[in-house]
C-alpha cells in the first residue's frame, strides 16, 4: 500500500492555520476525516467511475499547499479568456486576489476568505459550501473540502447582465496543490453567463484539485461555461455538481486543452420538473496527455429535457475518456434525452475511450446515445485539394471545422474569438496520407 | 501559352486501377484547347474514373501510360498542384464539409490558385465583389456562402457551388463528372449557362455522362463512348443523338459485328 501520499496530506492538513470561523473548521475536520477513510481513488479494478484513468503518478509524489503569490494582470489575461466589459474575478492558486479582481458592490459575489472572517454572512457559508456536493466517496473532492480557506459564491438574484468571469490561475510552483472552489446559486427567474477557467501552470509539476456547485432556482436561466488549458505538466481533477430546479434551464459548455492529466467529474441532477440542460464540450489532446471527462446526467422529475454533446480531437499517444450515465428514473416520465460523444482521431497513437451509458426505468421517454470515432475524411480532403488547397492547409480547415460545431455555439464573442484562436493555434501541422 | 500542335491534355494507352481492379485499359484520347468533348458510357464503364484519374484522386492508381496536360507529364503530380495549374474537376457527388464555412473554403481555394498564377491575393472586399457576380450567376442563395461547405445545401445547390467554384478559379480544363445528375430543368439551364460563359478557345471541357440530356444545352465538338475501360467508338455529337436513340446495346452488338 502506497499510503506515503496520505501521510504527506496529513501533514500539510496539520500545517494550516485554524480559521477564525467555526463553521469552517469543522467542516475540513469532518471533510478530513472522510478522506482518511477513503483516501483518492487509486484503485481501478471494480471502480467503474475511474477505470480508464491511472492516478498513480498524482499520488506517487509529495505536494506542499500551493501559497499565495503576487502575479500581475497581464501574465493572466495572456492565458486565460478576458475581458473588460466582464465582471473578472482571480484566484491565484487558490486564494482570492482582491488587486487583479473587479467584485461588484452589490454582495452578490462574496469570496469565501473573506467571508469566513465576518460572522453575519456565517450562515449564508454554512447553507451553501457542500450543501450540493456529496464527497463520502469522492476522495479528490473530500480533499478540497479539507483544505478549504478560499473560494468564491456567487448568488444571483435577478438577471445579471455582466458576465462573470472566474480564473484559477496556477502558477505551478514545483510540486504543489491548489484547491479551487465556486458555488453559484441562481434564485429563481435569475439569468447569468458565468466562466470559470482553469489556467497556468508551469513546467514543473503541480496540482490543481477544484470543486464546483451550482445550484439552479426554478425558471433560472444560466449559461456556464468551463476552460480548462493548464501546462502539460499539470494534473487537474475538477469535480463539479449542478442541481436544476423546475422549469429552470442550465447550460454548460467545457473546453479542455491543457493537463498532463485532466479530469472532469460533472453530474447534473435534473432536481425539478420540466428541467433542462444542455451540456456541451470540446476536448483536445496531444502529446502524452491523458484527458477523462466523466459527465452524468440524472433525471428525477417529469418533462425533462437533456442534451449532451461531447466532441473531442486526439492527437501524438494521447488518451481520451468519456465516460458517465445518463439515468431516467422511475419518476421521471416523459424526459428527452440525447448523449453523444464523436472523436476525431488524428494519430495511430492515440486512443480513445468512450464509453456513454444509458439507464432508463421510466416507460414513457425518448432517449438516444452514440460514440464515434473516425480519422479526417478522405473525400473531404480530396475535395479540398482539387480546389488547389494543399492537404495540410486541408487537413487543418476540417480539424477547426469539427472543433467549429462547439466553439461557434459559444454566444460570448469575446469568448469566442479566444476559442478560435487558443485552438487554432494549437493544431498541429498534419499531413493525412491515405 | 499554347505552342503549335499542343493540346490541352494528351492521355496515352492510360491503364489505371483502383486497388487490384483494372478500371481503365488503355485510353487515348486529345483535346485541343477551345474543344469540348462528351465523355459517354454505361454505368460502371469508367467514365467517372478518367476524371478523378485526370484530377489525381489518391487511391487511383495509374498503372500505364501518360497524362500530358499542357505538354508536362501530369502522371505524378498531387492534385492542389493540379488545380493550380488549371485542371479542375466537377464532382459528381459534391462534399459536404461541416465546420468548414463557404466562403473561408472559396477563398482558401482562390489564393492558392491566384498564387500559382502568379497574380496578387485579393483584398477581401475585391473577393467579395467577384464572389457575389459569381453568386448571382448561378442564383445561389447568399446565405449559403455563410454555411458549412455544401452541408444541407439540396442537390441542385450543390452542383450550382460546384459552377461557382468553376467560374471563381478560372481554370483551363473543366473535368464535369455527371453534372447533370440530380438537377431538375432549371438547375440544368443555369449550370450549363455557367459552363457556356466559361467556354472560350483558351479553354476546354471534358464532360462525363451517362444520358444525352445535358449536351442540347453544352454542345460538344467531339463525343467518346467508354466500354469497359476503352474508347470503343468517337463521332461527333450526332453520336450522343444516336446513343440516346439507340441506348449502349446498339454500340455492343455493332463491336461484335466487327464492324
Amino acid at each position: 500500500m502506497n499510503n506515503s501520499y496520505m501521510e504527506n496530506i496529513y501533514n500539510q492538513f496539520n500545517r494550516l492555520d485554524d480559521s477564525a470561523n467555526l463553521w469552517c473548521n469543522a467542516f475540513r475536520k469532518t471533510a478530513m476525516e472522510t478522506f482518511s477513510d477513503i483516501g483518492l481513488p487509486v484503485k481501478r479494478k471494480g471502480n467503474e467511475k475511474w477505470k480508464y484513468t491511472a492516478i498513480s503518478s498524482i499520488v506517487d509524489k509529495k505536494y506542499l499547499l500551493a501559497d499565495k503569490s503576487n502575479i500581475d494582470i497581464d501574465t493572466i489575461r495572456n492565458v486565460a479568456p478576458y475581458s473588460e466589459k466582464w465582471t473578472n474575478i482571480i484566484f491565484v492558486n487558490g486564494y482570492y486576489d482582491s488587486r487583479l479582481s473587479d467584485l461588484p458592490e452589490n454582495g452578490m459575489i462574496l469570496d469565501i476568505g473573506s467571508a469566513m472572517l465576518d460572522n453575519s454572512q456565517a450562515d449564508k457559508l454554512k447553507n451553501t459550501i457542500g450543501s450540493i456536493i456529496d464527497y463520502s466517496d469522492e476522495g479528490f473532492a473530500a480533499l478540497n473540502s479539507s483544505f478549504l480557506q478560499d473560494g468564491l459564491l456567487i448568488e444571483i438574484d435577478d438577471d445579471l447582465d455582466a458576465i462573470v468571469n472566474v480564473i484559477f490561475y496556477n502558477t505551478g510552483d514545483s510540486l504543489t496543490f491548489n484547491n479551487p472552489r465556486l458555488f453559484i446559486k441562481a434564485k429563481s427567474n435569475s439569468s447569468a453567463s458565468i466562466i470559470e477557467s482553469y489556467v497556468g501552470g508551469s513546467a514543473h509539476i503541480s496540482l490543481t484539485n477544484s470543486v464546483c456547485e451550482i445550484q439552479v432556482g426554478s425558471k433560472a436561466n444560466i449559461k456556464h461555461f468551463r476552460m480548462l488549458s493548464e501546462t502539460d505538466n499539470t494534473y487537474d481533477v475538477g469535480y463539479s455538481r449542478v442541481k436544476i430546479d423546475d422549469d429552470a434551464i442550465f447550460s454548460s459548455t467545457s473546453f479542455c486543452k491543457g493537463a498532463n492529466i485532466g479530469r472532469y467529474d460533472s453530474t447534473v441532477v435534473l432536481d425539478g420538473v420540466q428541467a433542462n440542460c444542455n451540456l456541451k464540450g470540446l476536448y483536445f489532446t496531444s502529446g502524452n496527455q491523458h484527458m477523462d471527462n466523466y459527465i452524468n446526467i440524472d433525471h428525477t422529475k417529469v418533462n425533462g429535457i437533456s442534451n449532451l454533446f461531447y466532441k473531442g480531437i486526439l492527437d501524438g499517444k494521447s488518451r481520451a475518456v468519456f465516460g458517465g450515465t445518463v439515468l431516467v428514473r422511475k419518476e421521471a416520465q416523459k424526459t428527452e434525452s440525447i448523449q453523444s460523444d464523436k472523436n476525431l482521431i488524428l494519430s495511430p497513437y492515440a486512443e480513445v475511450d468512450s464509453k456513454p451509458a444509458l439507464f432508463i426505468y421510466a416507460d414513457d421517454v425518448k432517449c438516444a446515445h452514440g460514440a464515434t470515432a473516425g480519422n479526417i475524411d478522405a473525400d473531404s480532403v480530396f475535395y479540398m485539394r482539387s480546389r488547389g488547397i494543399d492537404a495540410a492547409t486541408a487537413s487543418k480547415l476540417l480539424i477547426y471545422g469539427f472543433a467549429d460545431e462547439i466553439i461557434n455555439s459559444v454566444n460570448i464573442p469575446e469568448l469566442r474569438e479566444y476559442l478560435e484562436e487558443s485552438f487554432l493555434k494549437s493544431i498541429p501541422d498534419y499531413v493525412f496520407e491515405f | 501559352m499554347s505552342e503549335l500542335n499542343n493540346f490541352m491534355i494528351e492521355i496515352k494507352d492510360l491503364h489505371a486501377s483502383i486497388g487490384d481492379i483494372p478500371i481503365l485499359k488503355g485510353i487515348n484520347l486529345s483535346v485541343n484547347f477551345g474543344e469540348i468533348h462528351a465523355i459517354m458510357g454505361p454505368n460502371g464503364s469508367g467514365k467517372s474514373t478518367l476524371a478523378n484519374v485526370i484530377a489525381g484522386r489518391p487511391g487511383y492508381e495509374i498503372t500505364r501510360g501518360s497524362i500530358i496536360y499542357q505538354g508536362e507529364k501530369i502522371n505524378e503530380f498531387l492534385p492542389e498542384d493540379r488545380a493550380r495549374k488549371g485542371i479542375f474537376l466537377a464532382f459528381q457527388y459534391p462534399v459536404e464539409l461541416p465546420g468548414v464555412r463557404t466562403w473561408q473554403f472559396l477563398k482558401a481555394a482562390f489564393d492558392s490558385v491566384r498564387k500559382e498564377k502568379g497574380l496578387k491575393e485579393l483584398s477581401i472586399r475585391e473577393f467579395d465583389k467577384l464572389l457575389e457576380e459569381h453568386r448571382q450567376a448561378v442564383e445561389m442563395d447568399p446565405d449559403l456562402v455563410k454555411r458549412s461547405v455544401n452541408e444541407g445545401f439540396s442537390g441542385g445547390e450543390k452542383k450550382r457551388n460546384e459552377i461557382l467554384q468553376l467560374a471563381l478559379l478560372d481554370p483551363t480544363l473543366a473535368l464535369l463528372d455527371e453534372t447533370d445528375s440530380g438537377l431538375d430543368i432549371d438547375a440544368l439551364r443555369i449550370v450549363s449557362e455557367g459552363v457556356n460563359v466559361f467556354k472560350n478557345p483558351n479553354k476546354s471541357i471534358l464532360i462525363v455522362t451517362h444520358y444525352q440530356r445535358i449536351l442540347d444545352y453544352i454542345k460538344p465538338d467531339y463525343v467518346h463512348v467508354l466500354m469497359d475501360g476503352s474508347i470503343v467508338k468517337s463521332g461527333t455529337s450526332e453520336l450522343a443523338l444516336e446513343l440516346e436513340e439507340k441506348g449502349y446495346e446498339w454500340i455492343k452488338e455493332s463491336m461484335s459485328d466487327g464492324s
